[in-house]
């Protein structure tokens, strides 16, 4: 390994470390107070102090928000591949859509608990609200934009709407689908967040409001952490599904080794 | 016994009868049974239009089209299409993008699973003979330019239809690997013996290839010349530089300056 390849490989951790050590002697430093500003190694502490609890919620918040996300997944893809086979309701569907996606989800939050009580459900709910609008798009774009000259090939061949959207349709649409599962997981996070510190007793969302009210400041940043490492290895773990099933697509550097 | 695609004072328009664009207007056009028939223009005028209403993709609002003795009224499926672009399918390879038509059509398409090997044979004899032999597991993004409009080639031929709609195919390649691919096709016709109609603005490919060149006018297109090309067959590339080819093509250019204005 050459002197760059390896600097490329070590730089995130150089970054990160850089981060974290330039935190703490901006603490020191100007003395800031901890519950205002803690430093890393109060987060640090805080994570072996209160092990259990972060780990029982962080738990719960991943499952929250892999139910609510898997609920995007299908409906998305059922809503997108309707939306993309007929012209009638893409037309009658868009702007409902758009209307939607234009309210920002936490103020549904007061309504999916009028209708589901407090807990599990209303974050579910909200993680799948926030996250299917993506994977609707990028599928609808993936069907539109069919070049017409294949689809002239396979109807003059006597080819069904059905049989160029399974021919055609569907495997040029994977790729939009895939990347969309990345931006969708993301907002899947930050529905089932939201909806935790507003109307849940569990999971991270929860424990960072109680730790709040109790001034345990590195508590919550031990819970922002806990959420932007759920959030990176899920955004990987879909990333990874991405090139697996799409490798097609990505074709510079990855066909060729 | 009328001809084997014959178009009759057909118009059509894009956009509805009344105050759509009329794309043809009056369009006859009659090709023989194993003829090669080249339809040459000045852009939009309608080429690509002939092409739909002859595989029925499209149908006229006025007068008539028949295909093989029938009247069109479906998608025309004992024809091939090939365009400028490949369109191949970048997750097949080149072997699995020649066989989609066959997952298509019938009576192919029922006999995918049982006869499968067979139309593998086929479909690998079929690359060797434009002389893709070996590319078949390459994805066609692996191919270059002239190697993809063969494969798109080979795509129109595999369910053996008896008719061959090529519109521009050409045009995006290269001047030398024009002149390979135009071998390529006037072999295949030789082999096969089917109809080909050939949409195209190259006037030397036109002459090179065709039995009939016909010249279309500016839209609304309609057929304002036809010219016979007696060139003896098989024809060499050498013939293009001949003085009765180059005459030929002149001819035709006067009816497109003409066609233009």
């Amino acid at each position: 390994m050459t002197r760059t390849a390896l600097l490329i490989r070590l730089s995130p951790w150089l970054f990160t470390i850089g981060l974290l050590v330039v935190w703490e002697a901006t603490v020191h430093l100007f003395k800031i107070p901890t519950f205002l500003l803690p430093p890393p190694t109060a987060v640090a502490q805080a994570f072996v102090d209160y092990a259990g609890p972060l780990a029982r919620n962080a738990w719960i918040t991943l499952e929250t928000t892999l139910i609510g996300f898997g609920l995007a997944v299908g409906f998305g893809l059922l809503l997108g591949l309707l939306v993309g086979w007929s012209r009638a309701i893409y037309a009658g569907l868009y702007p409902l859509m758009i209307g939607f996606n234009a309210i920002p989800k936490v103020a549904l939050v007061p309504i999916l608990v009028l209708w589901f009580g407090i807990g599990f459900i209303p974050a579910v709910l909200t993680a799948f609200l926030i996250s299917f609008f993506p994977i609707v798009v990028n599928v609808a774009t993936g069907l539109a934009t069919i070049e017409p000259e294949m689809e002239d090939v396979l109807k003059a061949l006597g080819a069904s709407k059905l049989d160029i959207m399974r021919k055609v349709g569907i495997p040029r649409t994977l790729p939009y689908f895939f990347g969309s599962l990345k931006v969708a997981i993301t907002l899947a996070f930050v529905g089932s967040v939201i909806s935790e510190s507003v109307a849940s007793n569990y999971g991270i969302g929860n424990l960072m409001l109680q730790a709040q009210a109790q001034f345990q400041v590195p508590l919550i940043f031990a819970g922002l952490v806990v959420l932007a490492i759920e959030g990176i290895v899920m955004y990987v773990a879909m990333a990874i599904l991405e090139q697996r099933m799409t490798g097609w697509a990505q074709r510079s550097g990855f066909a060729q080794n | 016994m009328t001809a084997f695609v014959a178009l009759d004072g057909v118009s059509h328009a894009y956009g509805g009868a009344v105050g759509g664009t009329l794309a043809v207007e009056g369009l006859s056009i009659a090709v023989e049974e194993g003829e090669f028939a080249a339809v040459v223009g000045p852009s939009g005028c309608g080429k690509s239009t002939l092409m739909k209403l002859a595989t029925g993709l499209q149908f006229p609002f006025k007068g008539s089209v028949q295909v093989a003795g029938e009247a069109v009224s479906k998608p025309v499926k004992i024809a091939g299409m090939a365009f400028q672009a490949p369109t191949l399918l970048p997750w097949r390879t080149t072997l699995e993008n020649l066989l989609l038509p066959l997952e298509i059509v019938q009576p192919h398409r029922r006999q995918m699973r049982s006869k499968r090997n067979e139309y593998v044979a086929r479909a690998k004899n079929l690359l060797t003979s434009v002389g893709l032999r070996d590319q078949g597991e390459k994805f066609p993004w692996e191919l270059s330019g002239g190697m993809q409009q063969r494969t798109s080639l080979c795509r129109a031929l595999i369910h053996e239809p008896q008719l061959l709609m090529l519109d521009e195919p050409f045009g995006a390649l290269d001047a030398f690997t024009r002149e390979e691919l135009w071998c390529v096709i006037r072999d295949l016709h030789a082999a096969r013996k089917i109809t080909v109609i050939l949409v195209t603005h190259d006037l030397r490919e036109a002459v090179f290839l065709a039995d009939r060149v016909f010249v279309m006018s500016a839209r609304p297109g309609r057929i304002v010349a036809e010219r016979r090309i007696e060139l003896p067959r098989p024809r060499d590339l050498e013939v293009t530089f001949t003085q009765g080819f180059q005459d030929i093509v002149h001819e035709l250019r006067a009816h497109i300056v003409k066609a233009r204005q």
